[in-house]
């Protein structure tokens, strides 16, 4: 099987006019039945017929998260709540949750999505689908979850936690295809490997890891440990949840399905939209959606699209892996530090774990960003000059490669809180 | 003529120390030398035992980091200038000491320096031209 929907090799005149279609019937369905969106469509003094072509929606108004927290928890459904089937909500750990609602026909569009990156993933019908993305309100273990049932493959809930669990389900019942945060992926791999498992006990044959941002250093570990195919997943809560983009096999960039999101890049301080191949922040409209559909809505994560054909087949946009959000961006001492960026660093240097974490406080009135980074056996020594040449080595990478003088702290194996979900790779203890 | 040293890394956190040694303590493995390098953030312990292989083996089961590293055990007198009187052929060897740890015998009578040496047959030679005894292994964990 090498593409689930036709749509997704539509040339690219016919994908426009689809978009084209859908993106006016979305407009003019908001402005009648979300007072949010009329308001905001009639100070720029919007009129039906006012979008001549997909140019035009460079002129519609964003939405951010906090337009969604101003309504929480439904003022943005563009339907009655009666036909509302199922309700997502993000964590609230940064203010109110940002809740979603998805009609019957949304759960089935969203279903068909996850089998298209299923089967992009190498997946198909005879696939034992291990769903560890969490159950529940966050909408990774029940997107995955519907999308395998859709695909016609056997999706296995597992959700995340219990990891030695895991390890025996996926050996007594032959997952073939992993799904859960990369940072989990390497835990399940640490786990497998202490409990004694050998490869040859598992019929993994690829991944679908997303939820964080992850460097191609990382993919390279679990596709050695695992011994899969790894391939990242895109998606948002906001948009529809996993599922808005998917890494086909040649792995260079995500296939946006442009029949239900149009993507943009912007330029995120002047809200300038951004010709092809530059970076900024990613942008997301929805044209296929009914329960709650979002113009321009602001993702925070920072991309570029690649608008070249790709071999795989598919016609859809690309965009390149999120190198970071805009909002776990930290800046030390005025330097913009993605805690990706320190990962690819620490990732070319042999011996080293993945796992590692920043811990950034702020001693007289001046940023102090500390890497730690776990000693393993192959990089130990019983000289403490071997050692400080390593950390030495470690900080003159990270500080070139970031432009910011760090500190480095050697710690001992598995000392470092491991992920059971998405990773905690940043402590910020300043108080500003 | 060499003896295997065991070498852990240690975080500098309360109860680290304790914790290894305990490790060792519960399979009954015997201490004969130790020594502390530290930092400000950790410390490596470096350890002479009954039993290496054993010793290698539960630590790295209980997830400490070691490593095994080769080192050389001589019996010097313990008297004044007892170990210059060792260091002098090294140094006429020009081999480089990266460090060293002593102990008195149990009979009292001499004293036991362990070295790490960058080049450890150059070592081991001149110090056996010099009429010194370079412990054998087995003795080494028997000390």
């Amino acid at each position: 099987m090498e593409y689930f929907n036709p749509v997704e090799t539509l040339d690219r005149e016919q994908l426009s006019r689809l978009q084209l279609e859908r993106l006016r019937s979305t407009v003019d369905r908001l402005y009648e039945k979300v007072p949010f969106y009329r308001k905001k469509l009639q100070d720029i003094g919007y009129k039906r017929g006012d979008l001549k072509d997909l140019g035009d929606l460079a002129r519609l108004p964003f939405t951010t998260k906090d337009d969604l927290r101003d309504n929480y928890p439904f003022g943005l459904f563009a339907v009655p709540m009666r036909d509302i089937v199922r309700i997502h909500a993000s964590s609230g750990t940064t203010g109110k949750p940002t809740v979603v609602g998805y009609t019957l026909k949304d759960i089935e569009v969203w279903s068909d999505l996850i089998a298209r990156t299923i089967v992009a993933a190498g997946g198909g019908p005879d696939d034992v689908v291990h769903v560890a993305y969490g159950y529940g309100l966050f909408t990774g273990g029940l997107g995955l979850h519907y999308g395998a049932e859709y695909l016609g493959a056997t999706a296995l809930p597992m959700s995340g936690g219990n990891t030695k669990r895991q390890v025996r389900m996926m050996v007594d019942f032959g997952s073939t295809i992993l799904c859960c945060t990369p940072s989990y992926a390497l835990n399940i791999a640490e786990v497998m490997q202490e409990m004694g498992v050998s490869r040859d006990e598992v019929k993994l044959k690829s991944g679908i890891l997303g939820a964080e941002p992850w460097s191609d250093e990382m993919r390279q570990q679990i596709e050695e440990k695992l011994r899969i195919s790894a391939h990242d997943i895109y998606g948002l809560s906001e948009v529809v949840g996993p599922g808005v983009s998917i890494e086909c096999g040649e792995k260079k960039g995500l296939h946006v399905f442009e029949d239900c999101f149009i993507p943009e890049i912007i330029d995120p301080a002047s809200g300038e939209a951004l010709p092809p191949g530059k970076e900024g922040e990613l942008v997301f409209t929805n044209i296929n959606k009914e329960g709650l559909a979002l113009l321009r809505y602001r993702t925070r994560d920072i991309s570029k699209l690649i608008e070249e054909p790709c071999p795989c087949g598919r016609t859809h946009v690309r965009m390149e892996r999120i190198t970071g959000r805009t909002d776990d961006m930290l800046i030390i001492r005025g330097v913009n530090v993605f805690p990706s960026q320190v990962e690819t660093v620490l990732m070319q240097i042999p011996g080293l774990s993945p796992h590692y974490q920043l811990v950034v406080d702020r001693v007289e009135s001046l940023d102090v960003l500390e890497v730690q980074v776990e000693v393993s056996p192959e990089v130990f020594s019983d000289e403490i000059k071997r050692l400080e040449e390593l950390e030495k080595k470690i900080r003159d990478e990270v500080q070139s490669y970031l432009g910011v003088s760090v500190k480095i702290r050697l710690m001992e194996p598995r000392s470092i809180q491991r992920s059971e979900g998405k990773a905690v790779r940043v402590i910020d203890k300043r108080k500003i | 003529m060499k003896a295997r040293q065991v070498s852990v890394f240690l975080e500098n956190k309360s109860g680290r120390l304790y914790e290894a040694c305990k490790c060792l303590a519960e399979e009954k493995i015997n201490i004969r030398a130790l020594s502390i390098a530290e930092t400000a953030d950790y410390g490596v312990l470096r350890l002479i035992v009954n039993e290496p292989d054993k010793a290698m083996r539960v630590m790295s089961e209980k997830g400490f980091t070691v490593s095994e590293t080769e080192v050389i055990a001589v019996e010097v007198p313990d008297e004044p200038g007892g170990l210059a009187g060792v260091l002098a052929p090294l140094y006429e060897a020009n081999v480089n000491i990266e460090y060293l740890y002593c102990f008195v015998e149990k009979s009292g009578e001499s004293a036991i320096v362990v070295f790490r040496v960058e080049q450890l047959d150059t070592a081991i030679d001149s110090l056996q031209r010099s009429g010194y005894k370079v412990m054998r292994e087995e003795d080494v964990y028997r000390i």
